[in-house]
């Protein structure tokens, strides 16, 4: 097993490639759960079905045939709207409340979105194809689609201008005030419910972004939802809030740790060993905090 | 005292007819016990502690595989068994059915609890929703692993031993009611008397503020781990009679499946109120009518309703039925009411 980057450094290579171009991607999602996270103090378990949603967006553009590669500018325009939906009815309602509260309302909105796609576009694995071709690499040992560079590329792009937005314009100088003290920031004048609203929002376009590129590099199913949930919740806790070049460093780690868990372990145990890398992580972080706790003592 | 004796005598003898008087709700009133013994066993840890647990359904599905293998490991081979599926190939003959299963249960309740006792340090170390997410990422990776591995039948599914023909027809509900009714039986006598003790206290005390009781002495994480271990106990146990109920077992369809039975018992204990003793118990009641009735009549729709449910619950009666009574009746639940206090606060509403 540890001898496999010796042994064939062609797959190890071309499992490096992939996973740190599907880490991008997971790092574009993880974003837009630290933002969340960090201005709401909500963790929102339907994130993942947000991104199934976006997905099937572009999946049906890709149906009607529109190439499906404009549906990373038509899903984040609708799933903004979406995610305005979702604060208005259910979020506004649980934001100043218990966490639990919070997980168990979006665990509850997770199931619905799940058997409402389930209805609508059916139990099917899907694809679009986006016709993009393949890269050969060193003596065609290394085989890449081009449709994964182009995701990654969407993703850095998307990600840096949000960064760029958050820095410059109004609103996102009001959802950095509120992130960092939410009642100093009402006091000053900004209205915290529109700057909430938002930041779901642009949390829900993120995700409908990701979605759009996953359903063109790799399948969505409408069950598929979960995993992405966890893997941004894990990417933000290894990288800690607001730590935009941890969240893109972490992103890219877990994407390299799937691509060869599902080398050696075998594709039916790539989700089961996502949610066992969380839960050491968890438990790694618990006992480094605990260390922590006997300085102070 | 007299009274509850009264009304705990009037609840066993109507459990004990309930099969005679309703024979063709059997299946659902062990259903209905079971549900019942998992929602008051999360609460001994969701409400009590305050450790919101997503997790219990790793025991609750443990339980389940544990019970069917040994009862099938003890006199057959188990790869074979697995392996021809739907098509059986051994028969159990009554008694080994019987003992089969009576070992399984004691497996599937002791594993579970000593497994609970082993990650329980690691885990109940993390604070509110860490604990959550990573109970919630404990049970699904338990459910994707165990979908993998062929000896327990892997993604085809895991056939329980068929009920052994012994008697009537009615024998195998009648049987399985009466296993999950004394299961219900026990639970309810050791929460209840736990409940009493000074263990139950320690427990609301973490719930409270964790570090003020550690500061005053108490060794929390101990009881912390007593606390879920119990909980474990009772989910295994709950979760080999399931499998023998549903005869059928599916990684992450019947065993661990998060999606429903995990949050169906986070739920009950919420909505009939959590830190109470009777409160899973209606909830889970009431829960179970609703969720039976509107699954036979919007068939295909039951997600949905589950869905819009949870958020409903959640949002407006986080405190569910028990806790909305106390603040109707507070002199019932023994809380001391001054009245002019009580006339003010209705005047500022």
């Amino acid at each position: 097993m540890d001898f496999l980057v010796f042994q064939y450094p062609m797959i190890t290579l071309q499992a490096c490639l992939d996973g740190i171009l599907l880490g991008v991607l997971f790092a574009l999602i993880a974003y837009g759960m630290a933002l969340q996270w960090g201005v709401m103090n909500i963790i929102n378990i339907a994130q993942g079905d947000l991104v199934i949603l976006g997905g099937y967006i572009a999946y049906f553009m890709y149906l009607y045939g529109i190439h499906p590669a404009w549906g990373v500018i038509v899903a984040p325009v609708i799933m903004y709207f979406v995610g305005i939906a979702i604060y208005k009815l259910v979020i506004n309602k649980v934001v100043d409340r218990d966490l639990f509260i919070s997980i168990l309302a979006t665990f509850g909105i997770s199931i619905l979105f799940m058997q409402l796609m389930n209805f609508a576009f059916g139990a099917d694995v899907v694809l679009a194809n986006s016709g993009y071709g393949t890269t050969m690499l060193f003596d065609n040992n290394v085989v890449l689609p081009n449709s994964k560079i182009f995701s990654a590329f969407i993703s850095i792009v998307f990600a840096v201008c949000l960064v760029i937005y958050m820095k410059k314009s109004k609103l996102g100088r009001a959802i950095r005030a509120t992130a960092q003290n939410a009642r100093a920031a009402k006091i000053l004048g900004v209205d915290t419910e529109k700057v909430y609203a938002a930041t779901f929002g642009i949390n829900a376009a993120l995700c409908g972004v990701a979605g759009a590129l996953i359903s063109i590099t790799f399948t969505i199913h409408p069950y598929m939802g979960l995993p992405y949930t966890i893997r941004s919740f894990m990417i933000v806790i290894v990288a800690g809030l607001g730590n935009l070049p941890g969240v893109a460093m972490s992103g890219m780690g877990l994407g390299v740790f799937e691509e060869f868990a599902d080398y050696i372990l075998g594709t039916e145990f790539r989700i089961g060993s996502v949610f066992l890398l969380l839960v050491l992580i968890l438990v790694y972080r618990r006992f480094k905090l605990s260390r922590k706790r006997e300085y102070l003592k | 005292m007299n009274k509850n004796f009264i009304l705990y005598a009037a609840i066993l003898v109507f459990g004990l007819a309930a099969p005679f008087l309703f024979p063709a709700f059997k299946v659902q009133l062990s259903i209905l016990c079971v549900l019942i013994v998992l929602a008051t066993t999360w609460n001994i840890q969701g409400g009590e502690m305050g450790y919101n647990s997503f997790g219990n359904i790793l025991f609750y599905g443990l339980g389940m595989y544990l019970c069917a293998s040994v009862q099938v490991g003890m006199f057959f081979p188990l790869a074979e068994w697995t392996e021809s599926g739907g098509e059986k190939t051994f028969v159990h003959t009554p008694t080994q059915f019987f003992q089969g299963m009576a070992v399984g249960l004691v497996v599937a309740a002791v594993v579970p609890t000593i497994v609970a006792g082993l990650i329980g340090y690691s885990i109940l170390g993390l604070r509110g929703h860490y604990f959550a997410i990573c109970t919630l990422g404990l049970g699904v990776a338990a459910g994707e692993i165990s979908g993998g591995i062929e000896i327990i039948g892997a993604g085809q599914g895991f056939t329980t031993p068929p009920f052994p023909n012994v008697g009537s027809l009615e024998a195998r509900g009648e049987f399985f009611y009466f296993l999950s009714f004394f299961t219900l039986v026990l639970t309810f006598i050791a929460v209840r008397s736990i409940y009493s003790t000074r263990f139950k206290l320690i427990l609301n005390a973490i719930r409270d503020n964790e570090d003020k009781a550690e500061a005053m002495g108490i060794e929390t994480m101990k009881y912390k781990i007593i606390g879920w271990m119990i909980s474990a106990f009772f989910c295994g146990l709950a979760g080999g009679i399931m499998g023998g109920l549903v005869g059928y077992i599916d990684s992450t369809d019947v065993a661990f499946d998060g999606r429903e039975m995990g949050v169906f018992m986070v739920l009950m204990a919420i909505l009939g109120g959590k830190g109470t003793l009777w409160g899973p118990i209606i909830g889970a009641t009431i829960f179970h009518i609703f969720k039976e009735g509107f699954w036979t009549f919007f068939l295909g729709w039951q997600y949905v309703a589950l869905g819009v449910l949870i958020v409903v619950i959640v949002i407006y009666f986080p405190e569910g039925i028990m806790g909305w009574l106390r603040e109707k009746y507070p002199e019932r639940f023994g809380e001391v009411v001054d009245e002019k206090d009580r006339k003010a606060q209705v005047e500022l509403k």
